[in-house]
């Protein structure tokens, strides 16, 4: 018996697409937040060497 | 103050989007024509026209930096179409998805206004090649913000590459005679607009904050070596 494939309906392409732009401005907004963590542990680093100075 | 004024922006942002997609699916009437799958131009259309602002803003700030030298403008410059690289990598995906669903093709290299929108995306994108081929200072940011001045005069000639095809399949939805849709699509397309606009500009601030803090904690970690 042979499975057959229906094309995807209506809505599936409106979820697909509006999926697709929210994980598009999650994987954003988590970049973002990645490279802002990243920031703020060199500037912590920074500031206890500028205090080991003096 | 600056940090107020992003506060606002996010909780206005997120605000906006969520009224954009209540109305979108429980009050925006189903086209008569397209059906269900017409709901994704809610989204396509606002996104195209944010991406058209954010090169249309990038390009102000490029003419503001060859003005006034002013680093800050190049650096909002560059903030901005990156902005609107990402907003055009998602306008032709949601119009790919929407071709497949209303036309059964992915893309349709004989539509004008696709082609057009398609070589813009693709100039914004070598705007990046040309700015990190070239060493940090002046020299950089004169030339991207004579790039991004260029690429601007593309935007009126995606926009209104539609009205000069003899024959098309993408919509027309906007004429000289208005909007051609319902009181209602109308006013959820405007709240749809609205909110992506206000996400540019959310977005907008925290990587222009992200990028300067950068060059600060650059600058710190030279005085300190």
């Amino acid at each position: 018996m042979i499975a057959s494939s229906s094309p995807p309906s209506e809505w599936q392409y409106v979820a697909a697409a509006y999926l697709v732009v929210f994980v598009f401005v999650l994987a954003w907004v988590a970049l973002i937040a990645a490279k802002l963590g990243r920031l703020q542990k060199q500037l912590g680093e920074l500031v206890e060497k500028a205090r080991a100075r003096g | 103050m600056v940090r107020v004024r992003l506060s606002a922006l996010a909780a206005a942002c997120t605000g906006l989007v969520g009224l954009a997609l209540a109305l979108i699916f429980f009050v925006a009437p189903t086209d008569a024509d397209q059906g269900f799958s017409q709901r994704i131009f809610y989204f396509h259309v606002p996104i195209a026209l944010t991406s058209y602002a954010c090169f249309g803003w990038g390009a102000w700030k490029a003419l503001r930096y060859l003005r006034t030298r002013d680093e800050r403008a190049d650096l909002e410059s560059y903030v901005a179409i990156h902005q609107g690289v990402i907003f055009g990598a998602l306008t032709l995906l949601t119009g790919s998805i929407w071709a497949k669903a209303s036309w059964g093709v992915w893309w349709s290299w004989s539509e004008n206004q696709l082609v057009l929108f398609l070589v813009l995306f693709l100039f914004y994108c070598a705007y990046f090649m040309l700015r990190f081929s070239v060493e940090p200072g002046p020299a950089r940011a004169n030339m991207s913000a004579v790039y991004a001045l260029f690429g601007v005069v593309l935007i009126p000639v995606s926009f209104l590459a539609i009205r000069l095809s003899q024959k098309f399949i993408h919509p027309v939805v906007f004429t000289s005679h208005g909007p051609q849709m319902t009181g209602s699509q109308f006013f959820v397309f405007c709240v749809s607009f609205a909110a992506l606009l206000t996400l540019f500009a959310t977005l907008y601030q925290v990587e222009l904050a992200g990028k300067r803090l950068d060059a600060h904690v650059r600058e710190l970690r030279e005085l300190l070596t």
